[in-house]
């Protein structure tokens, strides 16, 4: 089972009452859905203080999602990256899960306090279709009436997904506004919310947003980095050197560093979207030096946004519609400027690679967004690994979901039916 | 903490003025709004003067944004058009200083999501709003927690600031709202983004008797409504217990309607339609003027 108690999270970069992470989250909103957050804060402190909600929760993340995820010994990528065997590789498989991916941890955490907060419709907003799959999964057992925004153009690149959402009883709707992406689904739900708010929860899936989601989230996905932490001690004795995740809002990373950020000795790499270009609209790469990426206010939050000197949000690419978003939830920004953690980008061709890599040495085949993360610990680790002669660099990839949802895409990439 | 913002004295001359005097014709204000930049930053020059030879009281100038969360799909569309044609903030405040040279009693306010402002930097921009005559403005998705800077920025231009009160808004965040606002105080009158209705929602007079209610009651605050306002009847009930109504989507759906050349005399024609609802019931903003004394700023 897993430790889910709030009280043992580290003090380091926990949200003020006010939701500031140094200077960056905050509640940008209409008015109108100030008291919906007020109420949803209150609703959130009072389960963090109610043992028998976590009980539930934990009891769900087990029985349910099948926590606690296997952190697995990589030997062929260890020896691949690192001949010498100066490397031990670890995979968090958060790709394991119930739906394929970490998402279910926040929805089921949002979903009891929906229950709580009386709400009994939801709505979310979905990218790479995960989320939207997770919600549509929680919204059918606890009964719940469900709507998932989703872009357009995701909508046709991850297909897969929109027929599960809709085989679990979701109403589905395309929102065909500006980038009919992530963003704009994000934008559509909001819109929703704010006429609803009575009546619906929004379950929102990163840690984005307005005061409280990107503390809560956090907290719904910190399990992955306290179970993380723990297997790896228990395999190796010690914590690890260094932990890679890929960080589109940054739910699944923070997830992973959070519960080791008093861990001084653990290195914390993000890696985002490199796209296929540096220039302003070729990437989703919010801390890209010279990339586009300075602080804003998009969506309810102040952080690192992709933005024209006007203040216009700018258009992203990412071959992975998860990671292609224009900002960054702002606790990886306190992260990101205080260098507790160091934020890095892999390109498409470089997912690519890495996802062929670890379906053909390990067996695995991670979602495109997952593949940078593997793609960053490419890039890093043979030199990490020679920068001491002596010991094994110890290092964590979170594998965060499984490919099956970007077969379309990596079979027309890959020229896999030829 | 809501408590801890200090109240601001009113700082625009303009707006208290205007509020007078529609008091005094017996009537509540109209505050059209219109996207600037749609159909182009000349057309917004023409169709402001337009709209305040036709009565407008207050016009609201919109900032486009790529992604307004709080607009409905017609303003969402104006925005876009506008974005398509490169309008600017700074493009906005050049068309806010013809529109003063022309029109030099309509109120002015600029209407903008925070990250245009913010980009812009706040402090030039309350100075370089009140420098091309504007004498407000309303920020979308910045409430009063998270508004010091803009607020002290404001003040010190002279630029007064007006926040929204919305249905859900408990009594406490409304005196909260009411004590960062100067100028008027914009009460939303339902749940929901922007975009016409045919009724004004029940509870909109309920939330303007809430807000009255939190005024302080030597100088209270005129209140405006808007969201969903589309015509002369809703004009002339709103004008039986609110100061100003605002009518926006329907007026932007006309201008984009409008033929080639023709969106100004449209917009006009569309005011002078409104006109007959406003003189309706007066609203006497919860007490009667002759004991309440001289409004602020006047």
């Amino acid at each position: 089972m897993t430790d889910s108690t709030a009280a043992a999270l580290p003090a380091a970069s926990t949200a003020a009452s006010n939701g500031r992470f140094g200077p960056y989250g905050g509640r940008y909103v209409p008015e109108t859905l100030v008291h919906p957050l007020a109420e949803l804060t209150e609703a959130y402190e009072q389960a963090q203080r109610d043992p028998g909600f976590q009980q539930e929760l934990d009891r769900l993340l087990h029985h349910f999602a099948g926590r606690p995820t296997p952190l697995f010994h990589a030997r062929r990528l260890s020896h691949h990256l690192v001949p010498s065997g100066r490397a031990r590789v670890y995979l968090k498989r958060e790709d394991l899960l119930h739906t394929g991916a970490h998402k279910i941890n926040n929805c089921l955490g949002q979903a009891l306090l929906a229950r709580r907060m009386g709400k009994r419709r939801i709505i979310a907003e979905t990218g790479a279709g995960q989320h939207g799959v997770a919600t549509a999964t929680v919204a059918a057992l606890f009964n719940f009436e469900c709507v998932v925004y989703m872009g357009a153009d995701d909508m046709a690149r991850q297909a897969l997904n929109v027929a599960r959402m809709r085989l679990l009883g979701t109403e589905v709707r395309a929102v065909d506004s500006g980038s009919r992406t992530l963003k704009d689904a994000i934008s559509e739900a909001m819109r929703d919310w704010v006429a609803r708010c009575d009546d619906t929860h929004y379950l929102l899936g990163s840690v984005l947003g307005a005061h409280p989601y990107p503390a809560m989230v956090r907290d719904f996905h910190a399990c992955i980095g306290r179970e993380a932490r723990q297997q790896f001690l228990e395999a190796e004795g010690r914590l690890p050197d260094v932990l890679f995740a890929c960080v589109g809002g940054g739910s699944n990373a923070i997830g992973l560093f959070h519960p080791f950020l008093d861990d001084a000795g653990v290195a914390m790499i993000g890696v985002e979207a490199g796209g296929r270009g540096n220039k302003l609209g070729e990437h989703a790469a919010r801390f890209l030096p010279n990339g586009g990426g300075r602080p804003g206010v998009l969506q309810g939050t102040y952080s690192y946004l992709l933005q024209d000197d006007a203040g216009q949000i700018a258009a992203t690419h990412s071959i992975s519609a998860g990671l292609d978003y224009p900002s960054i939830g702002p606790e990886h920004a306190l992260l990101h400027d205080v260098g507790r953690a160091t934020y890095t980008s892999a390109s498409d061709t470089e997912a690519l690679a890495a996802c062929q890599l670890l379906a053909r040495i390990e067996g695995i085949i991670p979602a495109l967004e997952s593949a940078h993360a593997v793609a960053g610990a490419c890039a890093r680790v043979p030199t990490l690994a020679g920068s001491d002669g002596k010991s094994e660099l110890g290092v964590i990839i979170n594998i965060s979901g499984r490919g099956d949802k970007d077969m379309d895409i990596l079979t027309r990439t890959l020229g896999l039916n030829a | 903490m809501p408590e801890s913002i200090p109240t601001l004295a009113p700082v625009s001359r303009r707006f208290a003025a205007i509020f007078q005097r529609a008091r005094d014709q017996d009537r509540c204000a109209l505050i059209p709004y219109i996207t600037a930049g749609d159909p182009s930053i000349d057309a917004t020059v023409a169709i402001a003067i337009e709209l305040a030879r036709a009565g407008a009281d207050i016009i609201e100038l919109g900032v486009p944004f790529s992604d307004p969360v709080a607009d409905g799909p017609v303003i969402q569309a104006a925005s876009e058009r506008a974005l398509a044609r490169q309008t600017r903030l700074a493009d906005v405040l050049a068309a806010a200083g013809q529109v003063r040279a022309a029109a030099p009693e309509v109120g002015l306010l600029v209407f903008s999501y925070y990250n245009p402002i913010l980009q812009y930097g706040v402090e030039a921009f309350a100075r370089d709003a009140a420098a091309a005559g504007c004498d407000g403005a309303l920020v979308t998705d910045l409430i009063p927690e998270e508004a010091a800077a803009y607020r002290a920025a404001a003040q010190n231009a002279g630029l007064d600031t007006v926040f929204l009160a919305a249905p859900t808004s408990p009594d406490h965040r409304l005196r909260a709202i009411v004590a960062a606002s100067t100028g008027f105080v914009y009460a939303v009158s339902r749940l929901g983004v922007t975009g016409a209705r045919t009724a004004v929602a029940p509870g909109a007079a309920e939330l303007v008797r809430r807000l009255q209610a939190q005024m302080i009651p030597a100088a209270p605050l005129p209140v405006a409504l808007g969201f969903g306002l589309a015509r002369a009847e809703q004009v002339r009930e709103v004008a039986a217990f609110a100061q100003a109504a605002v009518v926006g989507t329907a007026l932007v759906d006309a201008i984009a309607h409008a033929p080639a050349g023709q969106s100004a005399v449209i917009a006009g024609n569309f005011l002078r339609s409104l006109c007959l609802g406003a003189a309706g019931a007066r609203a006497t903003n919860g007490s009667d003027p002759a004991k309440s004394g001289e409004p602020h700023g006047s």
